[in-house]
């Protein structure tokens, strides 16, 4: 290989470059962006237990569409003994997370990804789009 | 008969590929048409409505703008793109088979209100490629939005022109303010009456029926005998849209 010096270093520039958002993350034990949300004070929880939510509020959801729509049920008993009304706009957007630009979408953004959901369901009353 | 290696080989494969294809070929085949078409209930509610022909006061609109309220239809000018779910069309047009050139024209000319029959055999529901479509235990025809591909299959088979197209974003056309009870729909799903289930599973009654001061909307359950609508159906004459095509249409008019 001619130049093998200078190909091996370059190569070895790149990927540290490439990669250098993950080691930045691994060294400083956080990465320079954390989206903040907006939680109301008034509640401990959500539906189910924070973390769940946090990885499963899709599934949940998914599942909610599921019984409403498909099987006609409109409550939602949680682990806890609460039950909900399951409505995306009249129970989660009205209750505890009116602001969906600083609740949902900050997290949304952040990973890229974008939910059909907001296509048909409302988030605010006074909503113009 | 002498078998040689080859022909045993052949003979042993096509008895395998016949034990293995007809299962394969079945289950890609395989349709859940309805294999039985009873009108029957079998849970005891047939949801259905009745109407009261030629009670409806000129320009009155009262359940179709309550209907178009609660459920955030679009307000769009353009005929080909417009979204019903109640409606009026003259009489000579709601039942063509009831013509004669005798009927004096304030007849033919008569409002009657026109919406999904929630049919007891539907034919969208038949015809419905992801089962976007399909009818409720309590009789209602139902939509799940979510999974319409808006192929159009159930608008061709409905004969009653019940159903109408996203052809755009509703959003823009749907008047101000918009109800969050209610999702409004998106581009490329099939819309139509859904008989309020939404209304139903919180124990009010249909927003038309709700909004009708004139007594001429009545609805309940067919198959209770003590019912409003079980009464007037069995004790009076009422008519049905082209109930010659054995769709069995749940919406009654009272002539």
């Amino acid at each position: 290989m001619y130049d093998a010096g200078k190909i091996v270093a370059g190569v070895a520039i790149f990927l540290i470059m490439v990669t250098f958002p993950i080691w930045y993350v691994t060294a400083t034990g956080q990465s320079s962006y954390v989206p903040q949300l907006e939680i109301d004070p008034g509640e401990e929880q959500c539906v189910e237990a924070t973390d769940y939510m946090k990885k499963n509020h899709m599934i949940l959801l998914d599942d909610w569409k599921t019984m409403v729509v498909r099987d006609g049920i409109s409550t939602y008993a949680a682990s806890d003994g609460k039950t909900y009304n399951i409505s995306l706009s009249g129970t989660c957007l009205s209750s505890c997370h009116p602001n969906k630009l600083e609740f949902c979408d900050s997290c949304h953004t952040y990973v890229g990804t974008s939910p059909p959901c907001w296509s048909c369901h409302t988030w605010s009353i006074n909503e113009s789009q | 008969m002498k078998v040689n290696r080859r022909g045993f080989l052949k003979i042993t494969g096509l008895v395998v590929a016949g034990i293995a294809i007809p299962p394969v070929f079945k289950s890609f085949a395989r349709t859940e048409a309805s294999t039985s078409l009873t009108t029957q209930s079998q849970s005891g509610t047939n949801l259905a409505m009745v109407i009261r022909l030629g009670i409806c006061p000129d320009g009155c609109t009262d359940c179709i703008d309550a209907c178009n309220k609660v459920h955030n239809i679009p307000d769009i000018d353009n005929t080909n793109h417009e979204i019903k779910w109640i409606w009026t069309e003259h009489y000579e047009n709601v039942f063509p088979e009831q013509q004669s050139k005798y009927i004096d024209h304030s007849l033919v000319e008569l409002p009657a209100l026109v919406l999904c029959n929630h049919c007891d055999n539907p034919p969208c529901t038949q015809v419905c490629p992801v089962k976007a479509t399909w009818k409720r235990e309590d009789g209602i025809v139902m939509m799940d939005y979510h999974r319409c591909i808006g192929c159009r299959f159930c608008m061709a088979a409905c004969p009653y022109g019940s159903r109408s197209f996203n052809w755009g974003d509703p959003r823009p056309f749907v008047k101000e303010p918009v109800d969050p009870n209610y999702p409004t729909r998106t581009k490329g799903v099939v819309e139509k009456c859904n008989f309020c289930e939404e209304r139903l599973r919180d124990g009010l009654i249909p927003a038309c029926v709700e909004a009708c001061s004139y007594g001429a909307l009545f609805f309940g359950n067919l198959e209770d005998k003590d019912s409003e609508v079980r009464k007037l159906v069995s004790t009076n004459y009422t008519i049905r849209r082209h109930s010659n095509q054995g769709t069995h249409p749940k919406v009654y008019y009272l002539i």
